[in-house]
């Protein structure tokens, strides 16, 4: 028994921050102290706080130290670990009372959440077992091997009400229902890392927190439809999410969880990874298929379901980490229990990726039915620097932007779509007055242009046609046609595309015309950019009189487009001026204006 | 992503050549497993020249030209060489609304090499990569295995200084 643990975060965010380092220092420090015996470091997944990463976790107290550097980590052994006396300056802000520690649900950050699919991640050791089977893992797998039939399986996900957390929404249980249905001599189970939506982390971090829960719920899964085999395809830019799939996976082999006859009950189930290679239409189902076949990722028509002919063409389910994240759980405590959170058409809790202009960036899990006000302001903390919140972007590449008189709006899958976004897998971008609408509506084609596979017209050139009138709008190239055409583009492609990726990539450009339509008339008809980000709209200026000539803004431009006597108001050359802002960032007296 | 055809002759060794014929035999009996042999080609040479694309043919029997489909699908894959230092700015979402395609421009400009590129000298290569997953400390570009995260304009000449 060890009378301390510290958990240190070991997820991309904190590694980035420098939490190896930390884990050094600690193990270093306390190796001085001769704490070994008493004192036990352990790296797990992601708390969710990511901004102010590293993250340190210490129990029994549970103080939750942010910020962490090495010299801390000292700091924290000498005073806490060996004196027992909590580094309060190190703490979350708000999680200090009287000089002790209060709980964290009381937090700004957790208090509105509510964590099932993340249940673990943050607090076990994600490379080792016994730590996910002393939280209850591998549990329900032995409930359904003994106690169930695979129909009882699918009944209990069907009844549970849980939709697929990777996109469209689609109710789980419904498509396990079809897969078992469906006859073969080989089905396969399929898990969805392939995390393709920029600015979205949450399966990242469930692998890197909590492998195991994966492991399982397939395992469950494949129960529930006749499979022996299940393919986890993650991203080869998840490096340690990959390096502790493959511990867990061996761990589970060891025990007997994964392989023949598990639990003895005769049922057999493998696992293999496939890494993806960086193609976002592979988060498609039947592209990521092919993919697995080691082809091309390129999504070929439905029918056949996958439900149907799937993987090698034998029927195949294909489910999202998020959502099998949560098949434990469901299995464990019953579907009413999963089913009494969030809203009537929307289940459970949606883990969301919370980034951009928001102070508390990182990872949040709510119930479904929260709103985006209580997100942004009270979970995220705010817009920072005092500026105002303009708008959210949901889904990625698919979904859209709900502006600021929306944020009242439950959120859930279907008031998503009614608002003109959607869940997505969840990321969840917050914009503040200085993003221009249309550059993120560009910024987003940008990328399908560069995704499309090039398989079926509509998209591969419809959305290269789109881009070329953004292009126009943001270049003040534009006429007021190329608006009414690019809304007719729009829905052409929506129609005609052959997968997901053609169908939903006019969304951001839909959804920001509806809730900023004037943004897009005052580039076109007055040639200016409102938000101050499209360049070629842009001219600089020096306000004369408070220029005091300090010829700062003549050293930096790399056009030599300013001119000035020393000590006199210098000038800008229009004509010279290559728009970098080089000038108004080294002003140090607002002298040089952008309009 | 773009993948330019290189005009950097190939210089690959017979060990890596062994290693290459190696990895192939390991895994050519797995259904669907050509992604996966890239990937080992690419971790052995740094990267899918058409040479290192021919031997896997003639091992696989599998043709060159669906090799060459694959190898040219996937961001993973380069048909150009790496420089010694590569470096990856990202433009995620997250990273783009905090300004992030300015530092891209900023670094492309410094170096004077576009997406995909590697420096004459072949000590830097830079791309533009989607998100890798640090969405909380945007900007973020990484060089090699380091990770560079809340970036500021006047960070970007610091960071090529110091390889």
């Amino acid at each position: 028994m060890y009378r301390s643990n510290v958990l240190v975060c070991g997820g991309t965010g904190c590694t980035a921050s420098g939490s190896t380092a930390v884990i050094e220092s600690f193990n270093e420090a306390i190796a001085a102290h001769g704490l070994e015996k008493e004192v036990r470091v352990i790296t797990t997944g992601c708390f969710g706080l990511c901004a102010n990463g590293p993250i340190v976790v210490v129990y029994p107290e549970g103080a939750f130290y942010e910020n962490v550097t090495p010299e801390a980590a000292k700091e924290i052994t000498e005073e806490h670990l060996l004196k027992g006396r909590i580094v309060t300056k190190l703490l979350l802000q708000d999680s200090t009372e009287d000089g002790g520690v209060s709980s964290l649900n009381e937090t700004q950050f957790y208090k509105k959440q509510l964590r099932v699919a993340l249940r673990n991640c943050g607090l076990i050791d994600p490379e080792n077992i016994n730590e996910y089977i002393a939280v209850d893992g591998y549990q329900a797998l032995g409930k359904v091997l003994t106690e169930y039939t695979p129909e009882r399986v699918v009944q209990e996900i069907l009844d549970s009400g849980l939709r697929g957390r990777g996109g469209a929404g689609f109710p789980t249980g419904v498509k396990w229902k079809f897969a078992a249905a469906s006859e073969g001599d080989q089905k396969y189970v399929c898990c969805n890392a392939d995390e393709g939506d920029p600015g979205a982390f949450m399966d990242r971090s469930v692998l890197e927190g909590d492998p195991h829960a994966i492991i399982e719920a397939m395992a469950i899964a494949g129960y529930a439809i006749g499979a022996n085999q299940g393919y986890i395809y993650v991203r080869a830019e998840y490096p340690i999410a990959v390096k502790r799939l493959g511990i867990a996976i061996d761990q589970a082999h060891e025990m007997g969880l994964l392989g023949k006859d598990i639990f003895g009950t005769g049922f057999d189930f493998d696992l293999e990874i496939r890494l993806g290679a960086g193609a976002f239409v592979c988060g498609e189902e039947t592209a990521l298929m092919t993919s697995i076949e080691g082809k091309r990722g390129e999504p070929r028509p439905r029918p056949p379901f996958p439900a149907h002919q799937g993987v090698f063409q034998k029927p195949t389910i294909l489910n999202n980490v998020e959502t099998l994240a949560n098949i434990p759980r469901i299995i464990m405590l019953g579907a009413e229990w999963f089913a009494s959170m969030g809203t009537e058409k929307s289940k459970g809790t949606k883990v969301f990726a919370l980034g951009g202009k928001i102070n508390n960036t990182g990872l949040v899990e709510i119930p479904m039915g929260t709103t985006l006000r209580e997100i942004v302001e009270e979970i995220g903390g705010g817009v920072p620097n005092g500026k105002k919140f303009k708008a959210a972007q949901t889904g990625g590449p698919s979904g859209g932007c709900i502006p600021a008189e929306k944020i009242d709006v439950p959120i859930d899958y279907d008031n998503l779509l009614a608002i003109g976004s959607m869940m997505g897998s969840g990321g969840l971008i917050v914009m503040d007055e200085d993003n221009c609408m249309v550059d993120i509506a560009k910024f987003f084609l940008e990328f399908t242009v560069d995704e499309s596979c090039g398989k079926c017209s509509p998209c591969r050139i419809g959305t290269r046609r789109m881009l070329e009138i953004l292009e126009r709008i943001t270049s003040g190239k534009a006429v007021m046609e190329d608006l009414d055409k690019l809304e007719t583009l729009c829905y052409h492609i929506k129609m005609n595309s052959l997968c997901g990726l053609g169908q939903t990539a006019p969304n951001p450009v839909l959804s920001t015309i509806r809730y900023f339509k004037d943004e897009y008339i005052a580039h076109i008809r007055d040639r200016k950019c409102p938000a101050g980000v499209c360049k070629d709209l842009l001219s600089y200026s020096i306000i004369e009189d408070k220029c005091i000539g300090c010829g700062m803004c003549k050293r930096v431009c790399p056009a030599d487009a300013i001119t000035g006597e020393k000590k006199e108001a210098h000038v800008i050359d229009t004509d010279k001026c290559v728009k970098c802002g080089a000038c108004v960032d080294a002003c140090k007296f607002e002298a040089v204006v952008r309009a | 992503m773009a993948n330019k055809k290189t005009n950097i002759p190939f210089s690959g060794t017979a060990e890596q050549e062994t290693a290459l014929r190696a990895a192939i035999g390991e895994l050519k009996g797995e259904k669907g497993s050509l992604i996966a042999i890239l990937q080992r080609a690419q971790e052995i040479y740094g990267y899918l020249p058409i040479e290192v694309q021919t031997i896997i043919s003639d091992e696989t029997g599998i043709p060159l030209e669906e090799i060459y489909g694959v190898a040219t699908f996937y961001a993973q894959f380069s048909l150009n060489p790496k420089g010694q230092y590569q470096i990856s700015c990202c433009l995620g979402t997250a990273c783009y609304v905090k300004g992030a395609g300015d530092f891209f421009d900023k670094i492309s400009d410094e170096l004077g090499i576009g997406s995909g590129e590697c420096t004459p000298d072949g000590k830097f290569s830079l791309e533009a990569c989607r998100c890798i997953g640090a969405c909380g400390l945007a900007p973020v570009l990484t060089v090699n295995e380091d990770v560079y995260g809340r970036l500021t304009q006047d960070e970007v000449n610091q960071i090529l200084a110091k390889y």
